[in-house]
């Protein structure tokens, strides 16, 4: 092997410029490849945990995966009527502090039962739809980020007033409204409440900070107008990436709709696996494009060496080493560049990840990029592959040479 | 006495839209510390009988032996791995890797045969050096050194592997009289001092009347024989 290797590197060290050209392009690959993946997965890693820390990892609300069947439809195989009124099913989970108990037994995780609500905000005589989410401070830390999302106040400030209210900071601005500042909701169900507003939350997603409001579980209920009621339990999971399993086992434990943050938000993550795809193809087509130079290189010396070739060869070098020498030689270009290029690549992605950014999904003013070794990993594996691919060719051309041609050309 | 090499009805047909053949039936057996002269006009054979003999290229029909061992079932491997170890080549261009010392270029035939460390075998490479003369040229590259200068490191990298034949494909045809009386005495000397058999092509009569047995090729053909039975005459070392 040493032999091979004394060989390979005489020939690349006597072709400084060539070999630096080719190494060059290995570089360039392996670095741009490095800084592609960093800032691609580190924006989609940013965006899935904005998503994850915004959602709760999984929903269960009082909807039925099947429409409840009607009495007459129980009754009858077959039944046609007109000008019934449905039979209206009295919404709610029931009993949800019972199922709480027996999910928390298996799951894990941490799971609050929460309201759900639509009403009116009135305030300054401007009128917005908005979504009310009752909550119980207590157990709301387990299952989101709220709490840390505060701009002003606590998530306790909710038991501060009889009916108090947190209002995301966008939805706040835009009616004028500030802590201390009385509010009125108009629920879909006609009642009406004044409610102090507690303190403003920023989440970082538009939609949420522009039309969602927190209040306690027992004000939801009074908006709703049904003591007691339960419409949502989230839970948080311990790994998130287990939610959808966990969420079809609740679905079926309890009957009610489960779902995961995966399902609620399956177009964008169907979307970031195209973005994957898309990625991972440009990665290697710029890694495809740096093995040319190799292959240029390698081709060239084989070129060049076609005497010598056939002088090893006459001096009774079998033809696996011939074809060593110059894959040797190839994945030294490929081995030097590879290196080289995590040093680019590093480079790159600290360059990118200092320039100023503004990404409609969050408040980050800077791209997010991720540092995974498995980049470089998988960079120099690709780098390497091609290069002994570009390389490979030429060699077994040079292997195949019949040296008395050679020699009989050169007398 | 098994001859060295032997070549039994050995013809040798290119291949091609005319074929041509090189080399037409010929047998002839070469014997230990014999010191052959193949002469004959150009495009007569020679060099292609040579590279024959020497298992660089594979006879169209009969067969060479080495050692009385038949190379036509041989695998190419095989073939090198007898080149490498029975046989030294020394082209009339030298052929030497241009990018390496020529200690290196001496030692890579030891080191592909694997039977010596790197460090042995380099310095096996320096002694068979020194002892053509070349002391002082030892970590010059080939293009620094006189046409006579590369030849003897060509003749020193044939003797790498100690084989007991050198084949030599006009070893002084690029050379001066003065280079050419000097690498020819090293060939002489390989016979009668080191025991080698040399088979040698050249077209210098003056130099083929000073070797031990003439083949003369015509046509790809032995117009002349002369069969070694002079051996016996060869000085003992």
């Amino acid at each position: 092997m040493t032999l091979i290797l004394t060989i390979a590197w005489t020939h690349i060290r006597h072709r400084t410029r060539q070999t630096m050209v080719a190494i060059a392009g290995v570089i360039t690959g392996v670095g741009f490849s490095i800084m592609m993946a960093a800032m691609m997965e580190g924006s989609q890693n940013d965006f899935i945990k904005t998503l994850v820390d915004a959602l709760p990892h999984i929903s269960v609300t009082d909807e039925l995966r099947e429409p409840t069947r009607q009495p007459a439809n129980i009754v009858y195989r077959a039944a046609e009527f007109h000008g019934l009124t449905p039979k209206a099913r009295r919404p709610g989970i029931k009993n949800p502090m019972a199922i709480i108990a027996s999910l928390q037994t298996w799951i894990p995780g941490a799971l609050t039962a929460s309201v759900q609500s639509k009403a009116v905000l009135r305030y300054a005589r401007r009128n917005l739809t908005i979504s009310i989410v009752g909550i119980d401070p207590r157990t709301e830390v387990g299952v989101s980020n709220l709490s840390t999302h505060m701009r002003q106040g606590t998530l306790s400030s909710l038991y501060r007033a009889s009916n108090a209210i947190l209002l995301g900071d966008r939805l706040a601005n835009k009616i004028g409204a500030r802590v201390n500042s009385n509010v009125t909701l108009v629920s879909a169900e006609g009642a009406v409440m004044t409610a102090r507003v507690v303190g403003t939350f920023h989440s970082g997603f538009r939609i949420t900070d522009e039309t969602t409001g927190y209040v306690l579980l027992k004000t939801a209920q009074i908006l709703e107008m049904q003591t007691g009621i339960v419409n949502e339990i989230r839970v948080r999971t311990s790994d998130p990436m287990n939610a959808r399993l966990i969420s079809e086992r609740i679905g079926e434990q309890t009957g009610y709709k489960s779902i995961s943050w995966q399902e609620s938000q399956e177009d964008l993550l169907s979307t970031i696996t195209l973005r994957n795809v898309l990625m991972y193809t440009i990665v290697g087509a710029i890694l495809l494009v740096a093995s040319f130079g190799t292959y240029n290189i390698i081709s060239t010396i084989t070129h060049e060496k076609t005497r010598d070739i056939a002088i090893l060869k006459s001096l009774g070098f079998n033809n696996k080493t011939i074809l060593s020498i110059f894959i040797v030689e190839a994945g030294l270009v490929g081995l030097v560049g590879a290196l080289l290029g995590w040093g680019f690549g590093y480079f790159l992605t600290w360059g990118v990840a200092l320039l100023e950014f503004k990404t409609p999904f969050s408040d980050d003013t800077h791209l997010p990029v991720l540092y995974s070794i498995k980049h470089y990993l998988l960079a120099t594996g690709v780098a390497l592959a091609s290069s002994l691919i570009a390389g490979y060719f030429p060699a077994r051309t040079a292997a195949r040479l019949h040296p008395v041609d050679i020699i009989r050309g050169a007398t | 006495m098994t001859p060295l090499i032997e070549a039994r009805g050995v013809t040798k047909i290119l291949e091609g839209v005319v074929p041509v053949t090189l080399v037409k039936d010929i047998n002839l057996a070469i014997m230990q510390r014999e010191f052959i002269a193949i002469t004959g006009p150009s495009g007569s054979g020679k060099s292609s009988l040579l590279y024959l003999l020497g298992l660089l290229d594979l006879p169209t029909i009969g067969d060479v032996l080495i050692d009385g061992r038949s190379t036509n079932l041989m695998t190419e491997d095989e073939c090198a791995e007898v080149r490498l170890s029975r046989i030294g080549f020394v082209f009339q261009f030298h052929f030497l890797l241009p990018e390496f010392s020529i200690t290196e270029n001496v030692a890579l035939p030891m080191r592909a045969l694997g039977r010596l460390s790197s460090r042995a075998a380099t310095l096996r490479a320096e002694e068979l050096l020194i002892s053509f003369g070349l002391r002082d040229h030892l970590r010059k590259t080939p293009d620094q050194l006189s046409g006579g200068q590369r030849q003897r490191v060509a003749v020193a990298r044939a003797l790498a592997n100690d084989p007991p034949v050198i084949l030599a494909d006009e070893p002084t045809g690029s050379l001066d009289s003065l280079a050419t009386a000097q690498v020819f005495g090293i060939l002489r000397d390989l016979v009668t001092l080191r025991g080698k058999t040399v088979v040698a092509v050249t077209h210098d009569i003056n130099l083929a009347v000073q070797m031990h047995r003439r083949i003369h090729v015509v046509d790809g053909k032995l117009a002349q024989f002369e069969s070694p039975a002079s051996v016996a005459s060869i000085p003992q070392a």
